[in-house]
């Protein structure tokens, strides 16, 4: 093979290059499914007791959030920022969007689980002498927060296949990673099963972590 | 000593409780017994400040419930409270149910807390229940569980409403057997009960509610064996 060829095949020397991008994803999507679930907690609580306007507000702040694509909030927010004369890294910007669409799915998703604990329950937990906040963390967390764990899981998961989508605002995560590969090595078949198959290894033992928890819980 | 003087209560517009008055002194049993609608279980959930009241004084062992400046958390831990719905709390074990408000409301220690959880337990009979949810135990077990959880506050007084409307009936029994085991210990205790044979049991006193009021009161042989009220003749007529 001449050396004067444009493109050059996939060598064991990509592995570094390969494995940064596989870490950018991990690392997004965990600081996008801690920031998004705990700030979720707090908006899922606030909407499971608040009154009917303050839920209104908040309602439609999160619905533009879950209904406007991802795609188009990444790149709204980073040149929005680009343009005020802040420019700021794709890495902060794709973590700020990324968790706040997070944040947004896991509200509701904390929501339903605060809002499934009985009143009553909240009642016989007073009777007992509890304060209001001992009752809230001792009883309504604890059991809010495990009858929601199967739907956290599946928006979790998502999330870690959304984070493909931060890559068009430059950020260098696995897909982006393998873009690049391909345009280098036009063998874009095997790059892609290669990707997948990593997007695959980074969920799987989430999605089996949660599995055992689950098991736990019915036990 | 509790000691409810004139309570009225209102929902909105609706007035519940019309001005109720009665004593119930320690170790006596009380049972309050009614059509729906009239104000039974309301009263209880005054008498442990989880309903505010609009006239009227509750007065437990010299405190004033409805009074601003008491504290209603701690005010609760003389009153146990058992309820139609047993709400064990289903991420806890029986035992963890038991020893949960031991240990976060009067800060014992966990060995303390498990110990008097325990004995509660024993005293309901599910000794052999410590490990297990509560979600895989019949309703007649899990109400003797809240019975236990709200015993291990040691509670000088034991509030009852309808604890064994939800049950099947073939569990009321062991309920109503775990409620004589306290009455013979001389646990003060109101029930409010759909139970008239078992209220002509145990009781020292039976009020009969109709309409907010008490409509008739004194002991199991007049109001029951008894009545003198026509309310309370036609109420009985229905449900004996």
């Amino acid at each position: 093979m001449s050396g004067m060829s444009l493109f050059t095949p996939l060598s064991w020397n990509d592995t570094g290059f390969i494995l940064t991008g596989v870490w950018n994803t991990v690392i997004i999507s965990v600081l996008a499914i801690a920031v998004g679930s705990m700030l979720g907690v707090i908006i899922g609580f606030i909407r499971a007791e608040s009154g009917k306007f303050l839920n209104m507000v908040l309602g439609s702040l999160l619905d533009i959030l879950r209904s406007v694509p991802l795609i188009i909030q990444l790149i709204l927010f980073s040149t929005f920022i680009g343009a005020m004369g802040h420019p700021i890294s794709p890495f902060a910007a794709g973590s700020i969007v990324l968790s706040l669409y997070t944040m947004a799915f896991m509200g509701e998703v904390f929501r339903s689980g605060f809002e499934s604990v009985p009143h009553s329950m909240n009642i016989a937990a007073r009777s007992l002498g509890l304060t209001a906040w001992q009752t809230i963390y001792h009883i309504r967390f604890p059991i809010g927060l495990r009858s929601v764990f199967p739907s956290w899981l599946g928006v979790a998961l998502s999330v870690i296949k959304d984070s493909a989508l931060v890559s068009v605002i430059g950020y260098m995560e696995l897909l982006r990673t393998s873009e690049q590969l391909i345009s280098r090595t036009q063998q874009p078949l095997a790059i892609l099963v290669g990707i997948g198959i990593f997007y695959f290894v980074i969920s799987y033992p989430l999605s089996m972590f949660g599995k055992r928890i689950e098991r736990k819980m019915a036990a | 000593m509790i000691d409810i003087q004139n309570v009225h209560k209102s929902f909105g517009d609706l007035e519940v409780l019309k001005g109720i008055d009665l004593k119930v002194e320690k170790g006596e049993v009380l049972s309050i017994i009614g059509g729906s609608g009239s104000g039974k279980s309301t009263l209880l959930y005054c008498i442990n400040a989880i309903e505010g009241i609009q006239d009227g004084k509750i007065i437990v062992d010299g405190i004033d419930v409805h009074d601003k400046a008491t504290n209603k958390d701690h005010l609760r831990q003389k009153l146990g409270m058992v309820f139609q719905q047993w709400n064990s709390f289903p991420h806890l074990t029986v035992l963890e149910n038991a020893a949960l408000a031991p240990r976060i409301v009067k800060k014992l220690s966990k060995d303390e807390a498990i110990e008097i959880a325990k004995k509660e337990l024993i005293h309901v009979g599910l000794e052999d229940k410590f490990d297990i949810y509560p979600t895989k135990m019949s309703g007649g077990q899990q109400q003797r569980l809240a019975i236990a959880r709200a015993l291990a506050m040691r509670p000088d007084y034991m509030l009852f409403d309808e604890i064994t409307s939800a049950l099947d009936p073939e569990l009321v029994g062991e309920v109503l057997d775990t409620l004589r085991i306290l009455r013979d210990e001389g646990m003060t205790m109101i029930c409010v009960t759909h139970e008239i044979s078992f209220a002509r049991e145990v009781s020292d006193q039976v009020a009969f509610f109709h309409q907010g009021i008490i409509e008739e009161m004194g002991p199991p042989e007049q109001v029951i064996s008894n009545p003198q009220k026509e309310m309370t003749k036609k109420f009985l007529s229905k449900v004996l």
